[in-house]
């Protein structure tokens, strides 16, 4: 009786609306066969998009998008809503496996020659969901509203800057003004809740229409070339001959797969938990260290060890011929081989992309660049001697900031060169030289250091190269060895 | 006329130069209506682009509690200030109180991406965290990649009261 009355329920329902055949025919479309495990990212992209949307619902109805109020919501959020801070981890490692995903789908795709006829324009929509996507991410981490989302938005608002003719426009248009304040947030949040989302709706729309409309492209064969004349006749024939449909057979990996990445984001955000709250989004407070999230950290040590002079053209003509290149990609090469194996500079520049983007990453999260200003004072273990110019010497090392930039006894920053053994490399005048002088990435410190202060500095570093051996032994004697060292020649260069 | 004829069960068949004229108003008219939403929405969104915002002059603190020779932070009030912007309507600048009495005020942000600088004060230099950017007590660059020197703001001595030209973050 009940089962009849749904039955006749279902009928009805369809009767009016035709969305069950619509959605069954969709899914049980007929796909190539053995499209394997290496055709479930697209899939597992949607997924974290989906939980973008659903934790980012539920964090929106606590947040309040007030530059003077959100620090303290993300604070509430944080330490006192309750499942708060999981819900937070989800969004942050939610973003995360959505821009990591789209990179791996992207390769996928590229490698796989998925983007040749006919499929160039669902290259070209998958691109800008990736710029979207990235756009998505930076504007949440703006979210935050701590002081590091509000030196990133500076940081980003001059690198608009740059832009020739409109930069000015395009950093206030960020700002929402000429100050970062009370209109940036709310900027933020509409262009992160609504804006960019509903692109991203349209976009991937447009993308699993292209899906339905061009079909999934057959694993690629080597030596089966794309010929835009005969494609369509030879991938209608497949689907007829050998297609499965997509539900089940092809759908089941991307579930397992979907499934695998929900409980990896949900495992990292109870285990690992979002990242800590900085300092209130006070732009008076200036001890800072802003970085950016760990996708934007490559692009941020590239901009880091660029030549002097070439950030503003990197900064404009290294996004826009990204974005044109990887529009282009469709036009230039639409045909031919598909196969990995047969394209092997594809293969080639994805690993120079790829093996690039590690390595400024590994750099960027090491920033040796970045002055380390908690450095501490030597020890007197470490100076080894009372000699009286030479823990003076060790002494200006520190508070004249030299062991901000250079490390000296396993301590200090990395900007410049170990000055442990600088002894070995440099005589007392060439020493004294560069102090006064500088060069490159060091200050001259002519105007900084007075005669007997620059005496005590180099006195100092001369006597690293005696000292550690002589930790052991008492300051007297070290200090005794590095007064009458009977190797160092009269101008202290060591034959 | 033959378009104008009625066939049973259907309506009035339009003629060509009518269908054109009917689709292109019809289309005319839809972009009335997304212009008479989309311009103020777009004049909204870009309104702070042309929105007017003066420079304010924001006193820091009395002219005689600064000594000669000396650089500090002072925190102030943005020119434009939004009533429930909270702390993010704060800014600060270095301020150095020349040996010759005048002041001369630098923005923190460092000229490379605009990083806030610090002042190493044993060391008289300003250094950026981000990218190790240094410059020299004038603001003129020491070292690392900043394109330029510090950008600087007006400063003024007003009834005893050192008073800055609070404005734009410095962009270039």
């Amino acid at each position: 009786m009940i089962k009849k009355f749904f039955n006749q329920a279902v009928d009805a329902f369809e009767e009016r609306t035709g969305l069950i055949k619509f959605f069954g025919d969709v899914m049980r479309h007929p796909v190539p066969p053995n499209t394997g495990w290496w055709y479930v990212f697209g899939s597992a992209v949607l997924v974290a998009f989906m939980m973008q949307v659903v934790t980012g619902i539920a964090l929106a109805t606590r947040y309040v998008a007030s530059s003077g109020s959100a620090y303290q919501v993300l604070e509430f959020i944080t330490y006192k809503a309750v499942l708060g801070n999981f819900l937070r981890g989800m969004h942050f490692f939610g973003a995360s496996a959505m821009i990591l995903l789209v990179g791996i789908h992207m390769i996928q795709v590229f490698l796989m020659g998925c983007y040749k006829y006919p499929r160039e324009f669902n290259w070209v929509s998958g691109v800008m969901l990736l710029f979207v996507t990235i756009a998505m991410g930076f504007s949440g981490q703006l979210l935050r509203w701590d002081q590091t989302a509000v030196w990133a938005t500076v940081l980003a608002a001059e690198m608009l800057g740059r832009t020739p003719f409109i930069g000015t426009y395009l950093a206030r248009f960020l700002l929402g003004g000429k100050t970062l304040g009370g209109a940036t947030l709310s900027r933020f949040f509409a262009f992160h809740v609504f804006f960019l989302p509903a692109a991203i709706f349209a976009l991937v729309a447009l993308h699993l229409y292209l899906v339905i409309h061009d079909g999934i492209s057959a694993p690629p064969v080597p030596g089966e070339k794309v010929n835009p004349k005969t494609y369509r006749a030879e991938y209608e024939k497949l689907l007829e001959e050998r297609g499965v449909p997509f539900w089940p057979d092809a759908a089941w990996r991307d579930v397992v797969v979907a499934v695998g990445v929900v409980i990896a984001i949900a495992a990292l955000a109870f285990f690992v938990g979002p990242p800590d709250l900085g300092k209130p989004p006070n732009p008076s407070l200036l001890a800072n260290d802003p970085s950016p999230d760990w996708y934007m950290l490559w692009y941020y040590a590239v901009l880091a060890l660029l030549p002097r002079g070439m950030e503003s053209v990197f900064m404009i003509a290294a996004p826009v011929a990204a974005i044109v290149f990887l529009l282009m990609v469709p036009v230039l090469w639409n045909k031919g081989e598909r196969h990995p194996s047969r394209r092997p500079w594809a293969v080639a520049a994805v690993l120079m992309i790829v093996l690039s983007i590690v390595g400024f990453w590994i750099e960027g999260s090491i920033a040796p660049w970045s002055p380390k200003f908690d450095a501490q004072p030597l020890s007197a273990a470490q100076v080894g001697t009372t000699s009286a110019p030479i823990v003076a010497g060790a002494q200006l090392f520190h508070d004249k900031g030299c062991e901000f930039c250079h490390t000296i006894e396993g301590q200090g920053g990395m900007r410049g060169p170990d000055l442990t053994e600088v002894a070995h490399r440099l005589s007392v005048n060439d020493l004294r030289i560069k102090i006064a002088n500088g060069g490159g990435n060091m200050p001259s410190f002519a105007g900084i250091l007075t005669h007997d202060e620059l005496d005590n500095l180099v006195a100092f570093l001369e006597s690293r190269v005696t000292m550690p051996p002589a930790k052991t032994a008492s300051a007297a004697g070290a200090a005794a060895v590095a007064q009458s060292d009977p190797t160092r020649a009269v101008d202290g260069r060591k034959p | 006329m033959a378009s104008e004829t009625q066939e049973p069960g259907r309506g009035e068949a339009l003629s060509p130069e009518r269908r054109r004229f009917l689709g292109r108003l019809s289309i005319a008219l839809s972009a009335v209506a997304a212009a008479i939403v989309g311009i103020p929405v777009v004049g909204f969104i870009l309104g702070p682009l042309i929105a007017p915002e003066p420079d304010v002059w924001r006193a820091v603190g009395a002219a005689d509690s600064f000594k000669p020779g000396e650089t500090v932070s002072v925190s102030f009030l943005d020119p434009s200030p939004m009533a429930w912007a909270g702390v993010s309507a704060m800014t600060a600048a270095w301020l150095r109180r020349l040996d010759s009495g005048g002041f001369v005020a630098f923005a923190v942000n460092c000229s490379h991406l605009g990083c806030p600088v610090r002042w190493l004060s044993q060391a008289n230099l300003f250094m950026c965290p981000c990218h190790g950017g240094v410059y020299y007590a004038d603001g003129s660059v020491a070292a690392g990649p900043p394109p330029r020197g510090l950008f600087k703001y007006p400063v003024r001595v007003r009834d005893g009261q050192v008073e800055i030209l609070a404005s734009a973050v410095p962009i270039e």
